[in-house]
């Protein structure tokens, strides 16, 4: 094969095509298969997303609905509803970044410098099981415990003396808010340590060697040599997560809403299943699904520029 | 390279020796390991609250007297929910979706790592790019939901299944696996021997790869499985839908008109609240036993998923 590789132009071009196809016409069926799967469901959406242009009335159709060029653009822009649930999801999902990143670092530095194997790997297994349980599961088993009048959290805290009556966690949307961030960091904590943990056995044991015959206790051990040795990956994760800022997930927020805290709880992925599949306006709904995938996109082709210049491996 | 690791984890225990004869037990460790005790209980103190709830009697529940051990035990409301049946039949039809996924979701995702995985294949940028570009912008709920609905997919137990089996994640993690565990050499000479690229596929490659294999199973599973979204966008029957989906309407229910919704033939004695303990728990419980023996799996493919991704 190499060859006739090594001919120069056009016709070398395609023999090796020729060439390829022979030897590996079966990967090329294999790969058919998700090709038309990726076809068939997502890029056959594509064209769908015309009917932000449009009128869209579901009764006539792509074909008879009328095209009103970026008036509908105009008119979310305008939507005090789309404000709201742009400023929540952007201030939701940046705290969820600022409270719920250094968490896992701090968990992993802790977890590695336990001396018990045994208490350690039980530990990591019992801290790694919120993220195996669906936001359902998560959602009412955290409306029990925080219910004012009969949850266990606010018994507890009653019974020894702590508050007088119950503290709304979840009822209030202050309170939700904290409640709810804190859920999500709850829920990722575990999880998001295993990347750490891994990259910090990567560190070389000499170093921590060299730096205790030094005198370095396991503060500066901590500071000096397990912080810097994982300083790639926090970098890359903390770059990965500022890309998906405009993403909010729609079974948390649906699972931790009611009818007291939808203030805060009404974000972009909210308003477009209110929007489009309660009351039909697909056109606005479809609007600003574009405005965030387009949003989500530019975000992550920045996060991978900024990761490359930094020296570190982009996403892409 | 193996040397090398092997250097690193000798190196490793020296400290380890090393940190045992400097350092003594200190307060430090004291207070790292309390806080990661406490941490852990927020992780299971929930669920033995809920249990105990769902197997104590009405009145002591009521009574607010339930925290970790049931009082008056009694199976009532599990076995209102197993009379009544819904919650039983939706979780056996979950599990059967979940496995149809997560078999078709691994057959796609071979049949796209794979070929991806070498590197002599002509147009591999352009069918990466194509098959990677969807999770990065997706054409919205709407656009979306029009599909499905023009396929007759709505209202359909394969819209649960056939949009979502092709992951691009669980096939980078897949490509980046198959591209460092088998050398290029091995597949090699099996071509020399006249073997087809599915033979070598077949024969040596997924035999080589069975602990990846078994991860991203379980990535498919779990996700599968979690994932309730779907049923509240694309399902109307009650027939056709997931578990999950069925406990979120239930606890809404419950939380809205305080009866939860089950029909008159499960003859339902438990209050409210006790009842929607267990069916928390009826959800929660085959998760929570599985678990543990699953869970270095997920690990691992943690692990690998970082690299990329």
């Amino acid at each position: 094969m190499s060859k006739k590789n090594s001919g120069g132009g056009k016709a070398a071009t395609s023999s090796s095509w020729k060439n390829s196809l022979k030897r590996d016409w079966q990967l090329y069926v294999m790969l058919l298969i998700p090709l038309i799967i990726v076809f068939v469901f997502n890029y056959a959406a594509y064209p769908g997303m015309r009917m932000a242009l449009m009128d869209y009335k579901p009764a006539k159709g792509y074909a008879g609905s009328k095209w009103v060029g970026l008036e509908t653009f105009q008119k979310v822009f305008r939507d005090a509803d789309f404000h709201r649930s742009l400023k929540n999801s952007i201030i939701f999902n940046v705290l969820d970044l600022l409270v719920g990143f250094p968490v896992p670092i701090i968990l992993a530095l802790m977890l590695n410098e336990l001396r018990y194997p045994k208490f350690k790997k039980v530990t990591q297994t019992i801290l790694y099981l919120p993220h195996f349980l669906s936001w359902v599961i998560i959602g009412s088993v955290a409306y029990t415990m925080f219910k004012p009048t009969t949850g266990l959290v606010n018994i507890a805290l009653m019974n020894m003396g702590f508050i007088s009556e119950g503290i709304p966690f979840l009822t209030e949307k202050w309170h939700w808010a904290v409640t709810y961030l804190l859920i999500g960091v709850w829920q990722g904590m575990g999880w998001n340590t295993i990347i750490y943990l891994a990259a910090i056995t990567g560190i070389s044991g000499e170093l921590y060697e060299a730096a205790m015959i030094d005198g370095a206790n396991r503060w500066k051990r901590m500071w000096h040599i397990t912080l810097p040795g994982i300083r790639s990956t926090i970098v890359t994760l903390l770059i990965m997560n500022l890309g998906r800022v405009m993403n909010s997930n729609f079974e948390r927020l649906q699972q931790f809403g009611n009818s007291q805290v939808k203030d805060f709880q009404y974000q972009l992925a909210i308003y477009i299943y209110e929007k489009g599949l309660q009351s039909a306006k697909f056109s606005m709904a479809t609007a600003v699904g574009i405005f965030q995938s387009v949003v989500g996109l530019l975000l992550v082709v920045l996060s991978d520029w900024v990761a490359k210049r930094l020296g570190e491996d982009g996403l892409l | 390279m193996a040397k090398k690791k092997e250097e690193v984890v000798r190196g490793a225990e020296v400290v380890n020796d090393g940190n045992r004869a400097i350092n003594k037990f200190r307060i430090s460790d004291a207070v790292m390991m309390l806080i990661i005790v406490l941490l852990c209980l927020t992780c299971i103190l929930p669920f033995i609250h809920l249990l105990a709830k769902s197997v104590s009697g009405n009145s002591y529940v009521l009574a607010k007297q339930i925290s970790f051990i049931p009082k008056g035990v009694t199976f009532d409301a599990y076995t209102s929910l197993f009379k009544d049946g819904s919650m039983v039949y939706s979780m056996i039809y979950s599990i059967i979706v979940t496995l149809i996924f997560t078999v078709l979701g691994m057959i796609v995702c071979t049949c796209a790592a794979y070929p991806l995985s070498k590197k002599r294949l002509k147009g591999r940028a352009v069918f990466t790019f194509l098959l990677m570009f969807p999770m990065y912008f997706g054409a919205s709920l709407i656009p979306t939901y029009l599909l499905f609905s023009n396929l007759g997919l709505l209202d359909n137990m394969w819209v649960l299944i056939l949009p979502l089996i092709y992951s691009p994640y669980n096939m980078l993690i897949m490509k980046t696996n198959l591209q460092t565990s088998i050398p290029d050499s091995l597949e090699e000479s099996a071509f020399l021997d006249g073997a087809s690229n599915f033979q070598i596929l077949t024969r040596i490659v997924l035999p080589l790869s069975k602990p990846i294999l078994a991860t991203l199973s379980l990535f498919y599973a779990v996700g599968r499985w979690n994932a309730y979204a779907d049923n509240a966008y694309y399902i109307r029957s009650e027939n056709l839908k997931m578990i999950q989906y069925k406990l979120s309407q239930l606890v809404s229910s419950a939380a809205e008109a305080q009866t939860a919704t089950l029909s008159e033939a499960a003859a339902v004695t438990s209050t409210p609240e006790v009842l929607q303990a267990a069916a928390i728990m009826f959800v929660t419980i085959p998760i929570i036993c599985i678990y543990p023996f699953l869970q270095k799996y997920f690990v691992k493919g943690a692990m690998i998923g970082a690299v990329k991704g």
